[in-house]
């Protein structure tokens, strides 16, 4: 059979899981559960099989067909196989694979659990759909479509108010930058004539000037996109509130998907922003380093276990989208595959944990759960060590490389920023394990928390192997593949990647690791036993600051909202005195009014009529004749 | 004196307006309809002066159409007239005006 198949068979699972489950068996959870993990579990497997036929640089690099035609535009629908696509094809498969079956154990006791799956199912198959897109109207549709099955996951629980406004808002920020995101495509179609990834590339090649002025402009737009999704300042806000849904959602989104699709698409068509004598670039890579050193401080101060890790997602998201500005998108793809790993391995086990605590998600009313439940404690401590970018775990080599490229385009102050970010992440990250795990029990609930089942603890696992091993494995030469020219590690044996960043920039590596290790000790230092946060008494209105977010609602409350709101009230307004006031009711009136004025000229005496009739008639009689 | 045309003619057309000034001002419905027959027969002299006056039978032809379909209204007419009065116990114009929105 034609290997080419099989992705295609990949792509479409979810989606019939989704129906069959959202048609079929609503009544039935047992059924619907193991139709939507069977579905994505099967896709993993076809997927490895997939990948082994056609190995990483397949020979057709595309299988399309013709969707629509409409004189000489034609767009297909099509996949695309390189090793971008295909590395990515196996980690949303696989990370969903672990977070689908995570989540029986989490969503058993829910009452709406086929609904939970048809969704799941339905999110798996818009990523995949973004993953394999092979132009950029199809990725389009399948990014929205993420935003779609994100608002119905991120809503799930709509009973509360909260879960149901983070829903709206993750929402209404994404289609904020999708507005620019669909101009940009407009804009790259306009230009180049094709929406093609392949055919774009080859037309960019043989005349980079192609776009001319408006490789800026273009870059920016279609940044727009990436900037909602992979949630970067100013559109950041929407992440730390979309913790309101189910944990794995939380994990999926975070890891694999979503979010993920933002750094994706960047990688995707790397080409069109990295073009000569466009800035488009510079601004991405500072919008990432802004986001990832604002993200990292607010974490310091947040107590909620879920938020501190969702802002964490977010200063690890501002690495990615840096090390893509800083024209190395090999970097950032290496970063989505480990943090993939070690964010849904740290989000699983907050679930763990959250359910073992029976929803209680404050860190503050935890402590000493170490006891309690090992196998989550030590997994979340081997994410806890990734996402920290200590050595040999995975989050070290992927954040080392992004470091290096900072370095090598000398990017002083960005490679500082990074250097710092380096040094808050095992700071939050410790505080939260140090609250949480360590230390006494800070409230009553701590002595009735239960490890999880297997079916939990086993996806825990496997993450953490990933997350631990995910430095060495030749993650980054996959992604070396797809850009040539990027530079990638060259190493033959184990010990050679095990050292790797040491022999490649040992300056960057060293300075980081000093960094990671300063912020782990000032973590230990601090909240080590400690029954009550140390720092708001320190750092005073600061500490406030960060624990409000730095007031980001706020102030788009008070900006954008209160603007948004004039703007709907001026609108109303027009509505429903000029449109419906005067136009709809101007003329319905008008015409009532002459119909009751005319209706007193019957009177009902038929000799009223006659007379008129002959008055009528000698009028017409004396106008002809006249 | 030589009667011509003119004198038919004057007279069809005070026969007409004395039948609309009854079918206008009198209350009863007997005699609003003896009005509408002298309209009908005012436009019958004119046809036959017409006729007469112009050597062509096409006149007399029309009139004689007319009587036939006035005789066929007026039993119609009749009928009608007699249905509302038992309906309505009255025959007087002022008391028949429904007919209005």
């Amino acid at each position: 059979m034609n290997p080419e198949f099989l992705p295609w068979i990949v792509l479409f699972l979810p989606l019939c899981a989704a129906a069959v489950i959202a048609l079929f068996t609503q009544r039935n959870r047992e059924l619907s559960a193991a139709l939507s993990i069977g579905a994505v579990v099967a896709g993993f497997i076809l997927s490895v099989i997939f990948r082994s036929c056609v190995g990483w640089e397949p020979a057709a690099r595309e299988s399309a067909t013709t969707w629509l035609s409409i004189g000489d535009f034609q767009v297909d629908f099509g996949l695309r196989f390189d090793p971008l696509s295909l590395m990515m094809l196996l980690l949303v498969t696989g990370v969903a694979s672990v977070i689908h079956i995570y989540s029986w154990g989490y969503m058993k006791e829910d009452r709406s659990v086929p609904r939970y799956f048809a969704c799941l199912s339905l999110f798996t198959f818009s990523m995949l759909g973004i993953v394999l897109a092979n132009n950029f109207l199809q990725l389009f549709i399948f990014w929205e479509l993420v935003g779609v099955s994100s608002y119905l996951l991120i809503g799930f629980w709509f009973e509360r108010p909260a879960a149901a406004d983070a829903g709206k808002k993750a929402f209404l920020t994404n289609r904020l930058g999708d507005f620019g995101f669909i101009l940009g495509i407009l804009l790259v179609w306009a230009s180049l004539g094709s929406l093609n990834f392949g055919v774009l590339q080859e037309n960019l090649a043989a005349n980079p000037q192609a776009l001319g002025a408006l490789a800026t402009t273009g870059g920016l737009l279609i940044f727009c996109g990436a900037m909602g999704k992979s949630a970067q300042f100013p559109l950041h806000v929407w992440l730390p509130d979309a913790m309101e849904g189910p944990t794995p959602v939380s994990a999926l989104i975070h890891a694999a998907t979503m979010v993920a699709a933002g750094v994706y698409m960047l990688c995707r068509v790397f080409f069109l922003l990295n073009i000569p004598g466009s800035t488009a670039l510079a601004v991405v890579a500072w919008i990432g380093g802004f986001t990832a050193l604002l993200s990292a401080v607010i974490a310091i101060q947040q107590n909620d276990i879920k938020r501190i890790l969702a802002y964490s997602t977010l200063s690890q998201l501002g690495y990615m989208v840096m090390a893509v500005g800083l024209q190395g998108p090999v970097s950032a793809m290496y970063h989505l595959t480990t943090h993939a790993f070690f964010k849904a391995l740290l989000f699983l086990g907050a679930g763990s944990v959250i359910l073992a605590m029976h929803h209680e998600q404050d860190i503050w009313k935890m402590g000493g759960l170490r006891k309690k439940m090992p196998v989550t404690f030590w997994t979340f401590i081997v994410g806890t060590l990734a996402l920290s970018g200590l050595p040999p775990f995975s989050g070290f080599y992927s954040k080392d490389s992004i470091l290096a490229q900072a370095a090598e385009h000398q990017n002083w102050p960005l490679l500082i920023l990074g250097i710092g970010v380096a040094a808050l992440t095992p700071f939050y990250m410790f505080r939260l394990v140090c609250v949480a795990f360590l230390g006494s029990p800070k409230s009553d609930a701590v002595h009735h928390a239960q490890e999880s089942p297997q079916g939990m603890l086993w996806p825990l696992r496997i993450l953490a192997t990933l997350s631990i091993i995910g430095g060495f494995i030749g993650i980054e030469q996959i992604y070396g593949k797809q850009f040539p020219g990027q530079h990638v590690e060259e190493t033959v044996s184990f010990l050679q990647e095990l050292t790797a960043p040491f022999v490649h920039a040992p300056l960057t590596a060293a300075s980081s690791l000093l960094a990671v290790l300063l912020g782990l000790t000032a973590a230990w230092a601090l909240y080590w036993k400690a029954a009550i946060d140390p720092l708001p008494a320190k750092l005073g209105a600061l500490s406030r600051a960060m624990r409000n977010r730095f007031y980001f609602d706020e102030l788009y409350e008070a900006t954008v909202i209160r603007f948004h709101d004039l703007l709907a009230a001026m609108a109303g307004w027009f509505d429903r005195w000029i449109i419906a006031g005067v136009a709809v009711r101007g003329t319905h009136g008008t015409t009532e009014l002459v119909g009751r004025a005319l209706r007193l000229l019957q009177t009902g005496s038929l000799q009223t009529y006659a007379f008129l009739f002959a008055m009528g008639v000698a009028l017409v009689l004396y106008l002809a004749l006249k | 004196m030589n009667i011509g045309l003119e004198h038919y003619l004057v007279v069809s057309a005070l026969l007409f307006a004395l039948g609309l000034t009854g079918v206008i001002v009198r209350r009863s419905l007997l005699v609003i309809y003896m009005s509408l027959e002298l309209m009908l027969n005012a436009a019958n002299l004119a046809l036959v002066a017409f006729s007469r006056f112009t050597n062509n039978l096409d006149g007399q032809v029309f009139v004689f159409f007319i009587i036939t379909v006035a005789a066929a209204e007026v039993s119609v007419g009749l009928a009608l007239i007699v249905a509302l009065c038992r309906k309505r116990q009255t025959a007087h114009i002022e008391d028949l005006r429904t007919l209005k929105l």
